[in-house]
């Protein structure tokens, strides 16, 4: 019995050693034929496997989207995703596939966007994203051209007669965590000297609701949010936005580093939407244009150049895709945010450079 | 003549007990081990592919750059992120540690009520466990956090209870201590009262083992201190100064709050976990076998005594284990604070500081590490009273 005992002894430690020679093996660092494979393995298929290759073997483009803000992203009461967001991916699916509805929305909070697209599971993000240093670095993204100039802004109720930041002295800020809007509330009263308590939540809903109740006193994030949340309040006569602006928000569609075709074709489906608008040409009218002597036009219409294979599109007519199935630049944003919808935002800064705003696309030539 | 015994006679290795033994011993730690790796070279890859920066804590020196609402210790956005986790972990351990106390109190009243024979006491009792324990944690909180407290009145019309508390959906502001310049005498003064009041508890124990009369140790104790205490506070220049709450601007200021946050969180955990502390304690006692009770009552106990000298100190063995579960169960249900608004560790740590710095790996492995630290602790104390109660056997 003893005897027995003993052996399992033997046993356990043999195991043990024996078990740590082939871990030792299998480290990447001591067996140098594992090292091989393992270091090969992983860039060689990022290479063969282009992002645009595997979009369309799957054959829909899987956006990161938001699914709590009306306006730009929002999935309505029919379980359909619309918004100025969902829009532009729609628009890269059109470029892709000749089919805007080639797309899989994939509903992303502000904390776990990123991940999401690092890790594979998304093809890009757009979802109301802040062009941030940090993000463009650290993150390791790439980040479009901006879709929407935006800038943080606060809402409070019309009652308390707030007008600047010093009257919010000792109030209580509704913020969301995961943003750059957390960060500039603190930086901003920081320098106007104001003391506040952040009241920190992990979405939207929350954090507008405890807003609602009387939890905050004022809340904060993307101006544009604020206009499209204000329409969802019970009375939203009873909320303004102040004028004070707390930060640059320069919104618009990231991808991973590292898969520089993907990254062109995302920023020239963008940039074809604001060509669009500047030649006038839009869904109703693009087949009128398909005679057009202007080189600018041809070329943006794929009846001159190649230039929809240079971001790896076989069909010569992508953009003319983009127009027909979802628009240009100034249909998206009617469509969404315009005169016409619930919201009534100005363009201000996002018209385009002839029109006084800062949309200013390069040429396709 | 040499016989042969068949233990003697050895089978093929195949079918021998030991080798297998030893063969199947081998074969799960190469599995384990082989799982284990994979995993870890899978995350060091793919870490190399997304940043190709290799795991690094200096981060936790830059500047936080955030606000946090509540904080029990100075904080403010110039700060690092290290003295930020540090909030966040603080913010947790008071919610553990006053969640921990609470649901013990509330259990215990509620597993004793559970076993009343008064029909009334039992079925409320009964109900109550019910209840609570079939609800998933989180949907409680998110209850309690937009049913309960965002219901309660704003902070302009907030209930005033004797000029000096004040309850709106922000939460509790009650009146609290100033310390002044005396403050820290007073502490020694408060220290030296314990001291005394330990000592004559040790010297009034020794007494009573010679004489076989036991005093009330406890009570002479905290006369004692009470007594040191008061002497202190008359003799010296009023170490604290009573700060009122009052409302002014848009929140109440002085005094100290207790935010809806933490309040929604801290009573969710209590009820919930009192749920089952109660379950834990009706098992406790009712393993206590019968003739116990009916000894203690025919030797003229009354039941409250029976239940504090003899049923309790021999439920307690069985409570004990299950008890330091629910515990633990406690604390790291705390990180559900995240779906409220509180900032506890999990919120600040996994979400603002992972969120501003992109380091899932490290900031991931500190939280595990800090949750493993928390338990372990809890575990290890509920232990060393576990071996004090145990049954001594003569």
């Amino acid at each position: 019995m003893k005897s027995m005992r003993k052996l399992n002894k033997v046993g356990m430690i043999l195991s043990m050693v024996i078990g740590m020679i082939i871990a030792a093996c299998m480290s990447p660092a001591a067996g140098p034929e594992v090292v091989e494979s393992d270091e090969a393995a992983a860039p060689a298929m990022q290479e063969t496997q282009s992002t645009l290759s595997i979009v369309q073997e799957r054959g829909k483009l899987v956006c990161i989207g938001n699914s709590q803000l009306p306006g730009f992203g929002f999935l309505d009461s029919e379980g359909n995703f619309t918004g100025f967001d969902v829009d532009y991916c729609r628009a890269i699916a059109a470029a892709i596939f000749g089919d805007a509805n080639a797309l899989e929305v994939r509903p992303a909070t502000a904390r776990e966007r990123f991940t999401i697209l690092s890790s594979g599971e998304g093809d890009v993000i757009i979802r109301n994203t802040t062009w941030t240093m940090s993000r463009d670095t650290d993150l390791g993204m790439n980040f479009g051209p901006t879709t929407f100039y935006d800038g943080q802004g606060l809402m409070v109720r019309k009652e308390l007669g707030v007008s600047t930041l010093d009257d919010l002295q000792g109030a209580s800020v509704c913020v969301i965590t995961g943003t750059t809007t957390e960060l500039n509330l603190a930086d901003q009263f920081a320098a106007a000297g104001v003391d506040y308590e952040a009241v920190v939540f992990e979405d939207f809903d929350q954090s507008f609701t405890a807003y609602e109740e009387g939890r905050c006193d004022a809340v904060t994030t993307d101006k544009s949010s604020l206009v499209s949340r204000q329409t969802t309040l019970s009375v939203p006569a009873d909320h303004v936005i102040l004028g004070v602006t707390l930060s640059k928000e320069p919104l618009g569609p990231a991808v991973r580093h590292g898969d520089d075709q993907w990254f062109d074709l995302v920023n020239w489906v963008v940039y074809a939407t604001m060509l669009a608008e500047e030649h006038g040409i839009d869904s109703t009218n693009v087949d009128s244009f398909m005679g057009s002597d202007d080189p600018n036009i041809r070329k943006l219409l794929g009846l001159e150049g190649d230039f929809c294979a240079k971001v790896g599109i076989s069909n010569a007519g992508c953009f003319v895709d983009v127009i027909t199935e979802v628009g240009n630049y100034a249909e998206i944003y009617n469509r969404n945010l315009g005169p016409d919808t619930v919201f009534d935002l100005p363009r201000g800064l996002n018209s385009l450079y002839t029109d006084g705003g800062i949309l200013y696309a390069p040429p396709i030539r | 003549m040499q016989t042969i015994h068949a233990s003697q006679v050895r089978p093929p290795f195949y079918r021998d007990e030991r080798v297998l033994g030893v063969f199947s011993q081998v074969l799960v730690v190469v599995i384990v081990l082989g799982l284990g790796l994979f995993f870890f070279s899978n995350m060091i890859s793919g870490l190399r592919e997304k940043h190709a920066v290799a795991i690094t804590f200096s981060f936790l020196g830059q500047t936080a750059g955030f606000d946090i609402g509540e904080s029990l210790i100075e904080y403010s956005r110039e700060r690092t992120y290290l003295r930020a986790f540090v909030v966040g972990l603080l913010n947790t351990f008071q919610v553990a540690v006053l969640g921990i106390v609470f649901a013990t109190a509330l259990g215990i009243l509620i597993g004793v009520m559970r076993l009343s024979t008064n029909f009334l006491v039992n079925r409320i009792a009964a109900v109550y466990i019910d209840i609570f324990r079939n609800i998933p944690l989180l949907v409680l909180l998110i209850f309690w956090a937009q049913g309960v407290f965002l219901k309660l009145p704003r902070v302009a019309d907030a209930i005033v209870l004797a000029d000096s508390f004040y309850l709106s959906n922000r939460g509790v502001a009650i009146p609290w201590g100033i310390p002044t310049e005396s403050w820290r005498t007073y502490l020694i003064v408060l220290g030296a009262g314990v001291i005394i009041g330990a000592a004559l508890a040790y010297f009034l124990r020794e007494h009573g083992k010679r004489t076989g009369r036991m005093p009330l140790v406890t009570l002479w104790f905290i006369i004692t201190v009470a007594a040191v205490g008061l002497i202190g506070w008359i003799v010296l220049p009023q170490p604290l100064t009573l700060d009122i709450p009052s409302l002014e601007g848009f929140n109440t200021q002085g005094g100290i709050i207790l935010s809806q946050q933490f309040l929604a969180l801290l009573s969710g955990l209590i009820i919930y976990t009192a749920a089952f502390i109660a379950e834990v304690v009706r098992a406790g006692i009712q393993s206590v076998s019968k003739g116990q009770r009916e000894a203690a009552t025919a030797l003229g106990l009354t039941p409250a005594q029976t239940l504090r000298l003899i049923i309790f100190p021999q439920a307690l063995r069985v409570i004990i284990p299950p008890l330091t579960s629910q515990y633990l169960n406690l604390t790291k249900n705390s990180s559900l604070a995240i779906a409220i608004g509180y900032p506890d560790l999990f919120a600040v740590a996994g979400n603002t500081i992972l969120n501003q710095t992109g380091r899932e790996i490290e900031m991931f492995t500190m939280i595990m590490g800090t949750y493993l630290s928390l338990s372990l602790l809890t575990s290890i104390l509920m232990n060393v009273y576990n071996r004090r109660i145990r049954l001594v056997e003569r």
